[in-house]
Parts: C-alpha cells; structure tokens; sequence
C-alpha cells in the first residue's frame, strides 16, 4: 500500500474548531472522488472523535489536537486524530454505547457507536494523563477515477 | 439565528438551521427550551429540514427535548430529515422516542 496524499493539522481545543476540523478533511477526501454518503459519514465520525477530544480529553480546558489525514492506492483513508488531554482509564467501557461521563452536557454517549457504524475500522490508543489517539479507516468504494488520476499526475512530475 | 420558531395552537415548531454539533446545540437548545419552558406545547416539531449536518450531539438535543416535554406530558415530533440525518438517528434508536418523518 501506498501512500499518495497526506494532510496534517492541528488546532486548540475549542468547540468553534469541531467544524473546521471537519471541513479539512472532507476536503481533502473530497479529492478522492467520494459518494455522499461516504463523505458524510467520514465527516461525522470526524466530528464525533474531534468533540471527544475537546469534551472529554481536555474536559474544555485548553489544548492542542494534531490531525494526520492520509490516502492510500488501494482508496483507503486513514485519520488520526491525538489530543495530549486526560486520557481513558476504561477504553472498554467509554466505547459502549450510551455510556457518557459528561450527562450534564446532554451527550448521548454515542461518539464511538456513530464512528463504528460509519468507519470500517476505530483504533483508539490511550493513556492517563498522556492523551488518546483515535485512528479511523476507510476504504471508499467509488473512488477509482480519480485515485488513477493522481497517479497519473504523479507520474508526469 | 440557528432557530426560528412557530406556534401554532398547542404545537410548537423549531426551524433548525445550519449544522448540529457539539459547538452550536448548546444556543439551539438554548432557544428551543426558552419557548417550549413558557408554552408547554403538546407537541413540539423539531424541523430538520434546513440542517446541513448533523453529529451525535443532534442525537443528545432530541433526547434532551424529549426529557423536557415528557416533563409537562407533551411529545416530541423530528420532520424533513434527511436521510442521513435520519441514519444517525436510527441509530441511536431515536424513534422510540419521537415520531420521526
């Protein structure tokens, strides 16, 4: 497998950010020729790992989150998206659906149930006190012309 | 404004617009819970028909406008999303808490 475009980002914690973050990295799928779908899903569980960070990693307290966006020949996605907050003591138990540590703010705890059912693959590596890492894959099923004309590209270079 | 607002009789509807994330619920339910806490409408219709994204965080806004209404005995109704939106929704199993059209 090949790596054929990379996009990386950061940005502070905020809550005004969980769009723009989100709109990067469509952007750069957009590239790729997406269906709807595939680009709204990938764009939710964006959104739903980026709102995790800034909730529940920095518990809205300042911070940084780095973006790693990255597109493969075979039309695999891969995002990362690292925050240096808290960490997860229970990794197991903050994927269960429903399960939120923050009630008060109207979390449905369904972050990680929304990025499962829109990704083929979620990683999350964590450590307390160190931070978390969520890697989400893709493999987008309609993306043939234009992942050939990039190489294409890349080739006349 | 991500909301306009009609009441018609006991129905209370809320024009959604925009994008539903974690950032901007907090005004939406802001706004819809200043009117629906005066009116006590029997139903209150949340119009999705003018929301261009949706993440989880429009999961919690229904849930928490369904919690609201189950207060003063009235019910929640979700119109015009759309069918992605609706794919969040049923995921979450929001249609046992509110018709969804």
């Amino acid at each position: 497998m090949k790596v054929i475009n990379e996009l990386k980002f950061s940005f502070p914690a905020q809550s005004c950010n969980e769009r723009i973050a989100r709109m990067c990295v469509t952007s750069f799928i957009s590239e790729f020729d997406p269906s709807v779908s595939e680009l709204a899903e990938i764009k939710t569980a964006v959104s739903e790992a980026v709102t995790n960070s800034i909730v529940h990693g920095y518990r809205n307290r300042s911070g940084k989150i780095d973006v790693q966006v990255r597109a493969y020949d075979d039309k695999t996605v891969y995002i990362r998206i690292t925050d240096h907050g808290c960490g997860i003591g229970d990794v197991e138990k903050a994927m269960e659906p429903l399960y939120t540590s923050a009630p008060e703010e109207e979390r449905a705890g369904l972050g990680f149930a929304v990025m499962e059912s829109f990704m083929d693959k979620v990683k999350v590596k964590s450590e307390l006190g160190k931070g978390t890492t969520v890697t989400l894959c893709r493999k987008l099923v309609s993306a043939d012309s234009i992942i050939h004309n990039q190489q294409e590209r890349n080739c006349g270079r | 404004m991500p909301v306009t607002i009609d009441t018609d009789g006991s129905t209370l509807t809320a024009h959604i617009q925009g994008e539903i994330d974690h950032h901007s619920a907090a005004e939406i339910r802001r706004m819809i819970d200043l009117e629906a806490d005066k009116q006590h409408p029997s139903v209150l219709v949340l119009d999705f028909g003018e929301v261009t994204f949706m993440d989880s965080s429009g999961i919690g806004l229904v849930m928490g406008r369904y919690k609201l209404a189950k207060t003063y005995g009235g019910k929640v109704s979700v119109t015009n999303a759309s069918a992605q939106i609706k794919k969040v929704m049923k995921l979450a199993g929001l249609e046992r808490l509110a018709s969804i059209e």
